[in-house]
C-alpha cells in the first residue's frame, strides 16, 4: 500500500505574528518556520501505518518556494521515504494547491492521501475535501482514529457534537486532527539518513494547471485591540460583577 | 442574488446557527433553506418560520460529504450563493463542493462588507484578511457567532425534493457526549476551564459553576488532551470558536491557539493564579488566587445573589 503526505511550511506556530503595516499581509522575513503542526501528525499517521506494514511507501510532497525542502527533510527524518518539492515562489489559492495535488495523485496513485485538517497560517481547512472531489475519492476529515479494515478504512472524525466513525473504501483522502498521534521527533542519524533520501524537485508550472487566483486581497489587518481591564480583590466583587452582567443580559 | 443555506440540525433540532447564517446572508439576496437527513419535519418547520427565507427544501441523505454534496451539488446549479455555517459540518463538506463546481470558497466569514466583499481571520485570529470575490456564483461558510439570529414569525413553505444520493463512504456509528448544557457555539455565557483543574472530577467545579449561570462548558486543548473533557467542548483555533456576552476562563493560562477562539467573547473574566497569564492580561475582570478556593466561594456568593 502506497501513501502520499502532503505538508506545507508554515511560520511556526509558536511565532507570535506581526502584520505588516502597509497592510500587505502578514511578516514572513526573518520569522521562524516549520511545518504546520497538523501536517506533522498526518506524516505521523502514514509512517506508524508503514512500521504497521501497511504501507509500503510513504512519499511526502510539498507545494511552495525552495526552502519548503526543510519540511519535506523533516518528514523524512521522520520515516518517510521519498520527496517531492512543486516549487512555486507565487502565493497560491487552496484550489490551485488541490489541482496541483490532483496531478500528484495521477501520476502517483496512491492508495491513502494524508494532510493535515487545516494550515495555522491561512486557517482554510480546504486542501483535503477538494483534493478527494477532484481525485473521485471519498474524504474523511479530522480524524483522531485510522484502522485499516481490508481494502477500506475506519476513521473516526473529531466533530461538533462528539466523534463518529466512516467506513471509506481505498483509495481514499483522510485528514488529521490533533490528537491523532503524537508526532516523532526524529532522532540525528534519521535526520542525517534523510538528507540520502530521494528529493525530487519540479515546477509547478510544468503541471498544466490555471494557478492563477480568483478571489482579490484587499488587505490585511490585525485584529482590533481589547481594552485594559481591571482586578477585584474578592469572589464577592466578582460576584456582583457577574450578576449584574447576568441581569443585563435578561433585561434584553 | 439568490442563496441557498445549507441548514444544521442534530437530533431532531434546528442548530441555533442556521438562524444567524440566514440572517448574515439575507442581506445578500433570497434566502431558501436546504434541510438534509431523514425525519426532518420538525427542523423544516422551524427553518420555515425564520424572517428573510423564501422556501425551505427537504431532501434526504446519508450523513457523509459525498453524500451531502452530491445533493446541493445538484441544486447549487439554480442559486448565485451556497452558504453553511463554520462548523464541522460546513468545514467537511463546503470546500468538496467548491472543487466540483469549480469555485473557489471564501469561509469561516466574520463580517460582510457588501455583495462579494468579505472579511475572515488568518491566523489565528491574529489577523484579518479582506477579501473580494469577483467569481460569477459564490460558496461561503459564515462564522454564525459573529452574527446575530433572524428573528421568527415567518411561514416559508416547505417542499420535499428527490435528489439521487451518492456515497462509497458510509456512516457507521457516532459518539455523542451526554450534556444537558446549552451550545457552545451559541451560548450567551461560557464557563471555560485549563489544564490547571487537574482532574476530569475536578472539572466538575467548572460544571457546577457553569450550571448556576445556565452557561455552556469549554475548555482548553490540554485540558481535553489530559482527558479532563471530552473534545468537542474544546474552544481555540482547532476547536470551536465562541462569541459568548461573557466568557469566565477558570485556570486557563491563554495559549495562542485558545485565544484565538475567545477573541469574539464581549466580556472575559479571568480567574488565575498568575497575574502574568496571558488570557488575566487579556481579560476585562481577574481575580488572582487559587481557583479551588476561590470558585466554591464565587459560588456561593452567586447563590446569595441570583438564588
Amino acid at each position: 500500500m502506497k501513501i502520499l503526505v502532503a505538508i506545507k511550511r508554515v511560520v511556526d506556530h509558536n511565532v507570535r505574528i506581526r502584520v505588516r503595516a502597509d497592510g500587505s499581509g502578514v511578516e514572513t522575513n526573518g520569522v521562524r518556520m516549520s511545518m504546520n503542526p497538523f501536517c506533522k501528525h498526518a506524516v505521523e499517521a502514514a509512517v506508524q501505518l508503514s512500521e504497521a506494514g501497511q504501507g509500503d511507501e510513504v512519499v511526502v510532497v510539498s507545494i511552495g518556494p525552495k526552502p519548503s525542502t526543510d519540511v519535506i527533510l523533516t518528514a523524512l527524518a521522520m520515516g518517510a521515504h521519498r520527496g517531492i518539492l512543486v516549487e512555486t515562489d507565487a502565493e497560491l489559492e487552496t484550489l490551485a494547491i488541490a489541482k496541483l495535488l490532483a496531478k500528484v495523485v495521477a501520476e502517483e496513485n496512491p492508495d491513502i492521501v494524508l494532510l493535515g485538517k487545516q494550515a495555522v497560517d491561512d486557517d482554510s481547512n480546504h486542501v483535503g475535501q477538494m483534493l478527494a472531489a477532484l481525485t473521485d475519492r471519498p474524504q474523511a476529515t479530522f480524524a483522531s482514529v485510522i484502522k485499516v479494515v481490508g481494502q477500506a478504512l475506519e476513521v473516526t472524525r473529531e466533530i461538533d457534537t462528539g466523534t463518529e466513525t466512516v467506513s471509506i473504501p481505498l483509495p481514499a483522502v483522510v485528514t488529521a486532527d490533533l490528537r491523532l498521534n503524537t508526532p516523532r521527533n526524529a532522532a540525528l542519524p534519521m535526520v542525517m539518513k534523510a538528507r540520502s533520501k530521494p528529493l525530487a524537485v519540479r515546477a509547478a508550472a510544468e503541471f498544466g494547471v490555471d494557478l492563477a487566483p480568483r478571489l482579490t486581497i484587499e488587505k490585511i489587518s490585525p485584529p482590533a485591540e481589547r481594552v485594559a481591564g481591571k482586578t477585584v480583590g474578592s469572589p464577592s466583587e466578582l460576584a456582583a460583577i457577574i450578576a449584574a452582567e447576568v441581569s443585563q443580559m435578561e433585561a434584553l | 442574488m439568490s442563496v441557498l443555506v445549507v441548514a444544521d440540525h442534530d437530533l431532531g433540532q434546528l442548530s441555533p446557527a442556521t438562524a444567524r447564517v440566514v440572517h448574515a446572508v439575507s442581506q445578500l439576496g433570497t434566502v431558501d433553506v436546504l434541510v438534509l437527513g431523514h425525519d426532518t419535519t420538525g427542523v423544516a418547520e422551524k427553518a420555515s418560520k425564520l424572517a428573510g427565507v423564501q422556501k425551505v427544501l427537504c431532501a434526504q441523505s446519508l450523513g457523509t460529504a459525498e453524500a451531502d454534496v452530491s445533493v446541493v451539488e445538484a441544486l447549487a446549479k439554480g442559486y448565485h450563493i451556497v452558504a453553511q455555517s463554520a462548523n464541522s459540518c460546513g468545514k467537511d463538506r463546503l470546500p468538496r463542493l467548491a472543487a466540483r463546481l469549480d469555485i473557489m470558497p471564501v469561509t469561516d466569514i466574520v463580517e460582510i462588507l457588501g455583495s462579494n466583499r468579505f472579511v475572515r481571520p488568518i491566523y489565528a485570529g491574529n489577523a484579518l484578511q479582506t477579501v473580494t470575490d469577483p467569481q460569477p456564483r459564490h460558496l461561503l461558510t459564515i462564522r454564525a457567532s459573529a452574527f446575530p439570529p433572524a428573528a421568527n414569525g415567518n411561514a416559508a413553505p416547505v417542499e420535499t425534493i428527490d435528489v439521487p444520493v451518492v456515497s462509497a463512504a458510509q456512516l457507521i456509528a457516532t459518539h455523542r457526549t451526554e450534556s444537558d448544557t446549552p451550545d457552545l457555539a451559541a451560548a450567551q455565557i461560557v464557563v471555560g476551564g485549563g489544564v490547571a483543574l487537574g482532574s476530569a472530577e475536578n472539572f466538575q467545579l467548572i460544571a457546577r459553576l457553569a450550571k448556576k449561570l445556565g452557561a455552556a462548558i469549554g475548555a482548553t486543548r490540554a485540558a481535553v488532551d489530559a482527558g479532563y473533557a471530552p473534545n468537542d467542548w474544546q474552544v481555540g483555533q482547532t476547536g470551536k470558536i465562541i462569541a459568548p456576552d461573557l466568557y469566565i476562563a477558570i485556570g486557563i493560562s491563554g495559549a495562542l491557539q485558545h485565544l484565538a477562539g475567545i477573541q469574539g467573547a464581549k466580556k472575559i473574566i479571568a480567574i488565575n493564579n498568575d497575574p502574568e497569564a496571558p488570557l488575566v492580561k487579556l481579560a476585562d475582570v481577574a481575580l488572582i488566587g487559587d481557583l479551588f478556593e476561590l470558585v466554591p466561594q464565587l459560588i456561593a456568593e452567586l447563590d446569595q445573589k441570583l438564588p
